[in-house]
């Protein structure tokens, strides 16, 4: 194995960390914060504008598709507010393998340039981890659809500028067979988007879809091919598109934090063997879940659709990530309990953020049962479960 | 980047898969007990240059790299061999070095192992070959001894290794000072890296026999397999078993790197690590804690019968715990690995060893406040072991 970049993919890399140290300023990175919207059009149109988005589709262009895992690797390891970015790229990526020269021209191309979203449709109020028996409806009008139902966790609908949606278009059909994927326009009449706050500073959304017409020339896929489409979408998702790698930050912070604490026997906090220990195997995990991403990222550089190799990656990465957070904001005492802009706060606030933040993780993008699951009937071979 | 193995590698696996599978399993394990040495096996395995295979061509060994090396001792831990194959491919590149790597070394004629811990008075103590080697090389401050006059007295022990303690008296210098610690230093890593791929070995085999026995042990009228409490139990540990492999594997390469003259880096703060100390301390954590918690797992889905001698987990579970805490707690390793990702702590003396002895890392940065972006290569420089 050689776990060397390529000269290529090395400067793309050191053009990824120059953009970021010019880019990633203060203040975008409290506005993330504030906002709760983790995604900045003009950080975005600025990635796009020096270059660094055509890579970022996977399987699209002539770039090393490895230059899709250094870009949302970097950002993730500096803190900027790339889950808008991620999103975007997951479904030009989805778009590319699944779509048509309308979807391509009408919205990859835009989506590339930084200056557009898109969000994702998937679950609904009743309907999580078991996708495949959504009830959002798609029905033929002549050469149209109209699509009624309503979606939850729909994260950045209030940025984007198009939904792909999971409906249901046979509900005769075995659940699998009766889904069919649509990229919507979310200025379509009948679409509602609602705020629903989280315990983190992140902002989510439900959306509700009263009516909503879309031609045929929006189908994503085949019809009735929905959980193909999902099929690719979920294996860009896990692992290869960021999300892997949130305790690097918070082993920058809390490093930074302890070196300036005193600790109780009148040393810093830096010195406290325990905290040495537990840094040390954050630095360990946070290898791990490096290479595992990589390797997925490596199977679709190389042709492959990873959705197992992911489904490890994830598994592995936002376990530890939680382990982590544990031990730091239990280690930090009172002070870790402080958020940003309050005083005292350990590490600014980061350690209070990352332990509200890090429950989600072992939830969004399939749940770890989920991911469980699908290691353990299809990479072990055991018999399904359910 | 390629995380392949190569042409070569791949020849090299199914050679020593089929001498391992023919010459080592678990009935030969059983047999070698309670020493843990096959002579029958270590002569046949002389045949096939495994011996000095890691030794340079120029001093009459087979050139390979110590990538190459990790790919063999893969194979011999999943049939747990009982042949000191890590500890003598290891000392013969240490007497190499030294200048010392005789014939009979080569071929294996004399059976030689590595002191991995520094003597206690005038004992090395629980020597992992100390009850094979003909010759034992130690580190004693500064000076490298060959102690020969072994083997020396088996210590039953819990994974049935070569353990014995060896007495210092006798011992011929091979080299001292500065050059020799490091020569040491450097050999001690590599052995990190191997008994790392060992343990990678016995993980992927400790999980081929549970998922093994889970498909077909029937409770409840079918197979306990198909019960997600037991599926969940298993999900977690491919990924751990890949990521140990992947870190292993990188340890190996920055380690072949190191030897050719390019140092690497250690940056905790940008997840950046290419130091072949750091990487081969970190793959002995990971693989310890895979191995462990497989052998764990898998012999409690036996049930009572992965705790019963006739089952072949139990041989399985047995060697992972030996070789995970041979060298020392991984918690203190932890502690090691801190000073060399985040410099050593004031207090705490001089870094422990090797490559760590010019580490340049700033005391005291200055803490990142919140929205700062990390700032470039706050890396711990580690040079290079020649």
């Amino acid at each position: 194995m050689d776990f060397t970049l390529s000269p290529r993919a090395a400067e793309f890399r050191s053009n990824v960390k120059a953009f970021i140290a010019e880019n990633l300023t203060t203040d975008v990175v409290d506005a993330m914060h504030a906002s709760g919207t983790f995604n900045d059009k003009a950080f975005n149109a600025a990635l796009a504008d020096a270059g660094l988005l055509a890579g970022a589709v996977p399987g699209y262009g002539d770039r090393d598709p490895i230059e899709l895992y250094i870009l949302f690797n970097e950002l993730e390891k500096a803190g900027a507010p790339y889950d808008g970015l991620a999103v975007s790229m997951l479904v030009a990526g989805v778009i590319n393998a699944a779509g048509t020269d309308f979807h391509r021209s009408r919205v990859m191309e835009k989506l590339l340039t930084g200056r557009f979203n898109c969000c994702l449709g998937y679950s609904e109020p009743d309907h999580g981890s078991d996708l495949a028996a959504i009830t959002t409806r798609a029905v033929r009008d002549g050469d149209q659809w109209v699509i009624t139902g309503q979606k939850m966790w729909t994260t950045m609908a209030h940025e984007a500028d198009w939904v792909i949606l999971l409906t249901r278009t046979d509900p005769d059909a075995p659940r699998h067979k009766g889904l069919t994927m649509f990229l919507v326009p979310m200025d379509t009449p009948g679409i509602e988007v609602q705020p629903v706050p989280t315990m983190a500073t992140e902002r989510t959304n439900a959306t509700f879809y009263d009516d909503v017409r879309v031609g045929d020339e929006w189908r994503l896929g085949d019809l009735h091919g929905g959980w193909a489409v999902m099929g690719v979408a979920l294996a860009f998702e896990r692992g290869v598109m960021g999300g892997t790698n949130p305790a690097v930050p918070l082993l920058r912070h809390v490093r930074d934090w302890a070196a300036g604490t005193p600790s109780p026997d009148g040393a810093t906090m830096l010195h406290d063997p325990l905290l040495r220990e537990r840094l040390a195997r954050t630095a360990i995990a946070n290898q791990v879940s490096q290479l595992l991403t990589l390797r997925a990222a490596w199977i679709a550089a190389t042709g492959g659709l990873p959705g197992l190799e992911g489904s490890m990656a994830k598994l592995y990465s936002t376990g530890r990530y939680q382990q982590a957070v544990g031990w730091f904001q239990e280690m930090a005492g009172a002070e870790g309990l402080l958020g940003f802009g309050v005083d005292g706060a350990a590490a600014d606030g980061w350690i209070d953020y990352d332990a509200k933040h890090s429950p989600v993780t072992t939830i969004y993008g399939g749940t770890t049962e989920i991911n469980r699951n699908n290691v353990a009937e299809r990479h072990l071979g055991l018999p399904r479960a359910r | 980047m390629d995380l392949d193995l190569t042409e070569d590698q791949n020849t090299i696996r199914q050679v020593f898969a089929d001498f391992f599978s023919s010459e080592a399993g678990p009935g030969r394990a059983r047999g070698a007990e309670p020493v843990g040495f096959d002579p029958v096996a270590w002569e046949r395995l002389q045949q096939t240059g495994a011996p000095g295979m890691g030794v340079p061509e120029s001093l009459g060994g087979g050139g390979a790299t110590l990538a190459d090396l990790t790919v063999v001792v893969e194979e011999a831990g999943a049939h747990i061999a009982p042949l000191p194959v890590v500890d003598h491919m290891v000392t013969a590149r240490l007497l190499a070095t030294v200048g010392a790597c005789e014939d009979d070394v080569l071929t294996g004629a004399m059976v030689v192992g590595l002191a991995i811990r520094p003597p206690v008075g005038d004992i090395v103590r629980t020597v992992p070959t100390g009850a094979v080697a003909s010759r034992v090389v130690a580190l004693d401050g500064e000076v490298l001894l060959a102690v020969d006059g072994g083997p020396g007295t088996h210590l039953e022990n819990h994974g049935c290794l070569p353990l014995a303690h060896r007495p210092l008296e006798g011992a011929t210098v091979l080299a001292d000072g500065p050059d020799a610690v490091a020569a040491h230093s450097r050999a001690l890593d590599e052995w990190r890296t191997l008994t790392s791929a060992t343990l990678v070995g016995i993980t992927r085999t400790a999980l081929d026999l549970g998922v093994g026995y889970v498909k077909e042990r029937k409770q409840f009228g079918r197979a306990v397999g198909s019960f997600q409490a037991i599926q969940h139990l298993l999900a977690d540990l491919p990924g751990l078993l890949d990521g140990a492999r992947l870190l292993t594997a990188k340890a190996a390469w920055a380690g072949d790197r190191a030897e050719a003259g390019q140092p690497g880096i250690a940056d905790a703060g940008d997840n950046e690590i290419t130091d072949f100390a750091t990487l081969a301390g970190m793959a002995l954590v990971v693989a310890g804690e895979a191995a462990t918690l497989t052998t764990d797992r898998s012999l409690h889905v036996h049930g009572g019968y992965g705790f019963s001698e006739e089952y072949d987990i139990q041989l399985y579970f047995r060697r992972a715990r030996a070789l995970a805490v041979l060298l020392d707690d991984p918690a203190r390793e932890c502690r090691r690995l801190a000073d060399l990702l985040l410099g050593p702590a004031p207090d705490s003396g001089p870094p422990v060893s090797g490559p760590d002895a010019n580490t340049e890392y700033d005391e005291n940065p200055e803490p990142h406040g919140k929205g700062e972006p990390h700032e470039g290569p706050d890396a711990l420089v580690t040079g290079a072991t020649a």
